[in-house]
């Protein structure tokens, strides 16, 4: 599957294209398929997140998994600092990322 | 001059000026037409050419323009101290991918005109050109160093 | 210390009220990501990983506890709690708001600070030596000759927009505790017929074709340095290479052109420029070393310090460097606790050693390259409630340049350039090793986790640069390098390892240079005795 995804202006947050809207959560990505050029390119103009980019990811049961480390990390948090993720509260996320 | 004068060329340019002399209206030549054609006095420098090749003529240059390719292009910067710096007083004009937070620095290395390929916004440009109040360097314009205002 | 008088001070809120207007424009869509990026990275500003990154500069890496405490207050405020002290002597925020940026400047301007050129196609904060105005080999305290270069290079009109980012060191005595050979332009200080003046060393760098930087001036006096480098830039800023954000440091142009042919070039350029009035007069130099003369040492501190308490005495021994002044000490605070992220410092610990600072050390801190913290001024009678402090604080880690003392980028973490996590690499050598750290004695480790080599690891003892293959973590090994006096370039030992792998590779090193060492030699000492064979034999079989 294929996702977009960028970081807020404002914030800098990563966030994920829902269908409809951004979220932080890559739980609520959707796979936007062979739209994805034309909805980066609306986004890009509506410039509420910079640099939107599309990448690859897998479908789980968990929900998508990005196929590039790096993105696992950005949807996570930093893996050295597990306080200071999305998931606080999960001794094992960091093993999604790896 | 503080504010520019905002003049539309008859090549359908628009340009911010910061001297009050006539425009130059001669068509602006290459360097290597103008080193082989000495009759020329308005000169178009890319952002690789070599301004020294023009000290020996600068008496007869009225308008020297620079080629800013984009914005990352820092060449032209260098090109427009040489210049004022052997002395040339003629019109300095910077041309093409010319942002506005970048006019201040450019005013300092002596460019006096500007061509932007996009219009810039002027309440901004103004707002931005009295901010800093004195700079740090001497330059190729006028606005004295902090060390000469410590050390008279 | 220097102080900024009313000038310094206008023009530092100035920047903040310009800072201010661009972050507005780029809100409301009045500039473009793609304009108003080198904007903001003029300013320091960042989009990394998880969010926005803000780096404040530390000229020279030296502050006051009032400045401290405000990267502590930052953290707090804007941040997540804590800050990264960097190789370049600065400090950056990983979790900054775009909204928010103007007000952390404001904030910093009222302590005389700003996050000025920290990053861009410009000059660079000018780093220096830790131990400036403390060390005992120094011929002149080389900090006022960085604060007259911070000037002149602040808002420099015609090098802000360069091939490529320009940093520059200067240092002051023979030891280098600055890699200064390792900087676009490194300046050395020395005297010669009993005037103070400078070497200049040109296209040093690392990233991903390191050089050493080689000397372009033999001496130049104070009266013609700004003219002198000047034309240094002018000559790089035109003709080095635009083409490939690879070559586009000056250390490419002077390995196309040659060291003589771009000297020739920059003393024409010198002549045309020398006397056009661009240099400050001497007394703009004396004027800021005035702010510089130190602190007023106790002439009768007790030069003995009791070493009963063994945890101590090991701290003494490998965190405490001579003083000039008798009765004196020179702390470095570890900020490489095993385990530990390397650089990292909670508000609590930022605020503590302000405190330790105030109360003891004549109210200054310094921030070194190899990502620690220095108490330049302390006296020998506090050492013992000064360690009491930072243990208490988790922050007396018994390390200066040991393995576990490593030098680490950000890494994947948290950076968009990365290829390889950096952090979780340091903290497991820390912890392989920290029961024999002593025993290997001096090794300086260095981590980069891409080829851009932010941590360092060509100049590493043991290098290593964090690769991507085919989506996982790969790292290489090297061996060799040298940010110091005798600085060197390390060489790759062989295929790479995974995580696991390199920290095994490591130990099998270090097993065998304990093995062939002789006498007191360092690793460094030994590799260069017997070369790379016998440690690719010992890591590869």
């Amino acid at each position: 599957m294929k996702l977009l995804t960028g970081n807020d202006l404002g914030t800098g947050d990563v966030v994920w294209w829902t269908g409809r809207d951004w979220s932080r959560h890559i739980e609520d990505a959707v796979d936007v398929g062979g739209q994805g050029e034309a909805i980066l390119r609306a986004e890009e103009g509506a410039r509420r997140v910079n640099v939107p980019y599309l990448i690859d990811a897998e479908a789980t049961e968990q929900g998508p998994r990005p196929a590039h480390i790096k993105d696992r990390i950005r949807a996570l948090g930093p893996t050295v600092r597990p306080d200071l993720t999305l998931k606080p509260a999960d001794a094992d996320a960091g093993a999604w990322v790896i | 001059m503080v504010d520019p004068i905002t003049v539309n060329t008859n090549a359908g340019e628009t340009l911010l000026r910061f001297r009050d002399d006539v425009v130059h209206d001669e068509p602006a030549v290459t360097l290597d037409a103008f080193l082989g054609q000495t009759n020329a006095t308005a000169v178009r420098l890319e952002a690789g050419d070599d301004a020294r090749e023009l000290l020996e003529h600068l008496g007869q240059i009225a308008l020297v323009e620079i080629s800013f390719p984009t914005f990352r292009d820092g060449r032209g910067y260098s090109a427009a101290r040489i210049l004022r710096e052997a002395g040339f007083e003629g019109e300095l004009r910077a041309a093409g991918d010319v942002l506005v937070d970048q006019i201040p620095h450019m005013r300092r290395c002596g460019f006096d005109s500007f061509a932007p390929e996009k219009p810039v916004d002027a309440a901004t440009l103004t707002k931005l050109l009295a901010l800093y109040p004195q700079p740090y360097q001497k330059a190729a314009d006028a606005r004295v160093p902090v060390w000469k205002l410590r050390h008279g | 210390m220097y102080r900024y008088d009313e000038y310094d001070q206008s023009i530092v809120d100035a920047r903040v009220e310009e800072f201010r207007d661009q972050v507005e424009r780029r809100l409301s869509g009045a500039l473009t990501e793609d304009q108003f990026k080198p904007l903001r990275l003029m300013n320091g500003l960042y989009l990394q990983l998880h969010a926005y990154m803000l780096r404040v500069a530390v000229p020279y890496g030296t502050l006051d506890s009032r400045q401290m405490r405000m990267l502590g207050h930052i953290a707090r405020k804007y941040d997540r709690g804590y800050g990264h002290f960097t190789t370049r002597q600065n400090i950056q925020y990983n979790w900054i708001k775009l909204a928010d940026a103007p007000d952390i400047l404001a904030e910093l301007a009222t302590v005389q600070m700003h996050a000025i050129q920290t990053s861009g196609n410009c000059i660079r904060n000018i780093s220096s030596d830790q131990f400036a105005g403390a060390a005992a080999d120094e011929v002149a305290d080389p900090r006022p000759w960085a604060e007259l270069l911070r000037q002149w290079s602040t808002f420099h009109p015609e090098f802000t927009y360069l091939p490529r980012k320009f940093k520059i060191a200067v240092i002051a005595a023979d030891e280098d505790r600055a890699a200064m050979r390792l900087h676009d332009i490194g300046i050395q200080l020395l005297t010669r017929d009993g005037v103070l003046g400078a070497k200049i060393f040109v296209g040093g760098g690392m990233g991903r074709t390191p050089m050493i930087a080689h000397e372009v001036k033999d001496f130049i006096t104070a009266d013609h340095l700004m003219s002198y480098l000047e034309a240094c830039l002018r000559v790089y800023n035109r003709y080095g290479r635009r083409d490939n954000i690879y070559k586009a440091r000056i250390k490419i142009l002077l390995h196309e052109i040659g060291v003589d042919a771009y000297r020739e070039q920059v003393e024409a350029e010198f002549a045309a420029i020398r006397d056009l009035g661009i240099d400050p007069p001497l007394a703009e130099l004396e004027r800021i070393t005035a702010m510089f003369t130190g602190p007023d040492f106790a002439s009768d501190a007790p030069d003995t310090v009791d070493r009963a308490d063994p945890d101590f005495a090991v701290w003494l021994d490998q965190n405490v460097a001579a003083h000039k002044q008798p009765g004196h000490a020179i702390v470095t605070i570890s900020l490489k606790p095993i385990g530990g992220i390397p650089g990292d410092a909670s508000a609590d610990q930022i605020d503590l050693v302000a405190d330790l600072a105030e109360r003891y050390g004549h109210d200054e801190l310094r921030v070194t390259h190899a990502q620690n913290i220095v108490l330049p001024h302390v006296r020998k009678a506090d050492l013992y409630v000064i360690w009491t402090a930072l243990r208490d604080a988790g922050l007396a880690e018994a390390n200066l340049d040991l393995i576990s003392d490593i030098i680490a980028c950000p890494g994947l973490d948290y950076c968009s350039l990365a290829n390889a996590r950096s952090i979780p690499l340091a903290q497991k050598i820390g912890e392989r090793f920290a029961g024999r750290q002593r025993e290997l004695g001096e090794l300086k480790l260095k981590i980069s986790g891409c080829i851009n080599a932010c941590g360092h690891h060509h100049a590493g003892h043991i290098g290593i640069l964090g690769v991507d293959k085919k989506g996982t973590e790969n790292y290489q090994l090297l061996l060799g390098g040298s940010g110091a006096e005798d600085v060197s370039l390390g060489k790759i030992t062989g295929p790479g390892f995974d995580e696991d792998g390199v920290v095994d590779a490591i130990e099998r090193v270090t097993d065998r240079y304990v093995a062939l060492r002789e006498a007191d030699e360092r690793f460094l000492d030994t590799y260069r005795r017997v070369g790379m064979q016998p440690f690719k034999e010992a890591i590869y079989g």
